[in-house]
């Protein structure tokens, strides 16, 4: 049986006297992977930092693994610590190695062994190719580098949830296959629940079960990838994807 | 009969007292910029925070000390605060009270300053990976702003330094008070004394300043390239 891991209900959000988004509702099930589409400035992420509190929201109701949310910033702080997110500008700390961006979360908050820790950050850094640069600053790495470090950071949390805000836009194009090729075997070797943002449409119809396609703050679609992908239900999901490159 | 000038220096005890009268100046620097300093971070910190309690009072704290004088600071807590409060403490701890507080205020600024310029983008990433406020100000945020606030807090240093000057208001036997003394004591014999004592107040403001100054200005250098 399926275990629902978040649950959005009647979510209204507001940037001041005006409305970002719209009675937004759906469902996320462990394991699926969900893609956010939607035009510039439809409120991807918006939605996607509502999630984990980093936007508040004026009503509505969030559940997380069945429990209703109490949007306070101490439930919030806890929250967090099972929904990883990364974000476009791969923020890694620079007054911190590669190695204690990733130990610091888990030891610090979580408080694990640092020693254990440790050796599960070497295999993911193992993982995505980069266990020799354990101990360089992030200043001495690409772009597409920070970028898989900021994802091994989230993961060393053990997070529930992965919440990706088009982690590839900024990166030259030579690094986003990388990138992308580590989200991807996410969803098929570890089975992660994610929500994804992106401009990447052929990679958004591989990975995608479902799709959410957003326009001006509200949620126009909630339909299978493949469906999305070959019979959008509206025409404004027809007219996004034609306008698309892919 | 008039001795040649630089010979007031050496004369007796007079540069073991003048040294000595150094050392209480840098002393009370010292002490006054580690308690401002740590105290300065705290205020830093609380003006970053929502309470706008908070903020309006630790604003009103700092634009005080800016506003009033340091010598009328000196004045404050030499002759007025022990006569109303009955607070008896020797003048070199009344200074030290003085200077931590107007070096706390004077760092609050520079740290809020330093905290806010860290770049939204770190403090979201820290709050994403489940980071409290505290953590976040202590593993992220102050790192970053220990190495923007660097030049303008040695810059504060020599300040606090040269204000010492100030001290011989209040009677301390700072650099400044020593040389006068010794001036006046030897205004018969040394009639040019003032030139080479003042000149070595010079000399030795110099060597304790000039140092911090170029640190200060080789690190501003190294953060804008
Ligand atoms: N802090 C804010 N204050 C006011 N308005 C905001 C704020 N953040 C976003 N908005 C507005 O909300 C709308 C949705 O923005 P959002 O960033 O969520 O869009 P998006 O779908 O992520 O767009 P993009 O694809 O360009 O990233 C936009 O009109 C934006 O101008
Ligand atoms: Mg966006």
């Amino acid at each position: 049986m399926a275990e629902e891991i978040l649950k959005v209900e009647h979510l209204n959000k507001f940037y001041g006297d005006w409305q970002a988004l719209h009675d937004i509702n759906f469902d996320l099930q462990k394991g699926e992977v969900v893609t956010l589409l939607g035009p510039s400035g439809s409120g991807k992420s918006t939605l996607i930092r509502t999630l984990n509190g980093l936007e508040p929201f004026k009503d509505g109701n969030i559940y997380f693994k069945g429990e209703k949310v109490e949007p306070t910033p101490k439930e919030w702080q806890k929250l967090r610590q099972q929904i990883g997110m990364v974000f476009q500008s791969y923020d890694l700390f620079p007054n911190l190695t590669v190695l204690d961006n990733i130990l610091l979360a888990p030891t610090k908050v979580q408080k694990r062994d640092r020693e254990e820790v440790k050796k599960e950050a070497m295999a993911l850094l193992e993982r995505v190719d980069l266990a020799d640069q354990a101990n360089s600053y992030p200043r001495q790495l690409s772009g597409g580098q920070k970028q898989r470090i900021a994802i091994v950071r989230a993961l060393a949390m053990h997070p529930e949830l992965m919440l990706f805000d088009e982690v590839t836009a900024s990166l030259d194009p030579e690094m986003v296959r990388g990138v992308l090729e580590i989200i991807k075997e996410l969803a098929d070797r570890d089975h992660m629940t994610m929500i994804i943002v992106t401009h990447e449409m052929n990679f958004a119809a591989q990975i995608a079960d479902r799709v959410l396609f957003l326009e001006d703050g509200k949620l126009l679609e909630d339909t299978p990838g493949k469906q999305f992908f070959e019979h959008p239900q509206t025409a404004r999901a027809a007219e996004f994807l034609s306008s698309m490159e892919f | 009969m008039a001795h040649s000038g630089i010979s007031v220096l050496f004369e007796g005890t007079n540069f073991a007292r003048l040294m000595g009268g150094l050392w209480t100046s840098v002393w009370i620097a010292l002490v006054s910029l580690a308690i401002g300093l740590l105290l300065g971070t705290l205020f830093g910190l609380l003006r970053t925070l929502r309470s706008r309690l908070i903020r309006f009072v630790l604003l009103l704290y700092l634009e005080f000390f800016r506003i009033v004088p340091t010598v009328v600071l000196l004045f404050l807590v030499y002759y007025i605060l022990p006569r109303q409060f009955n607070i008896n403490m020797p003048a070199t701890w009344m200074a030290v009270l003085a200077f931590s507080l107007w070096v706390a205020a004077e760092f609050s600024d520079i740290v809020r300053g330093a905290l806010e310029s860290v770049p939204k983008h770190q403090r979201e990433s820290g709050q994403a990976l489940g980071l409290n406020q505290w953590q976040l100000f202590r593993y992220v945020l102050l790192p970053q702003a220990i190495q923007l606030e660097l030049p303008a807090t040695i810059n504060l240093a020599t300040r606090v330094i040269k204000t010492t000057s100030l001290l011989l208001m209040i009677s301390v036997m700072d650099v400044i008070n020593v040389g006068q003394q010794i001036i006046e004591a030897n205004n018969q014999t040394h009639p040019t004394g003032i030139f080479w004592v003042y000149g070595l107040i010079f000399i030795l403001y110099f060597i304790v300043d000039y140092p911090l100054s170029l640190w200060a200005k080789h690190l501003t250098a190294k953060q804008k390239d």
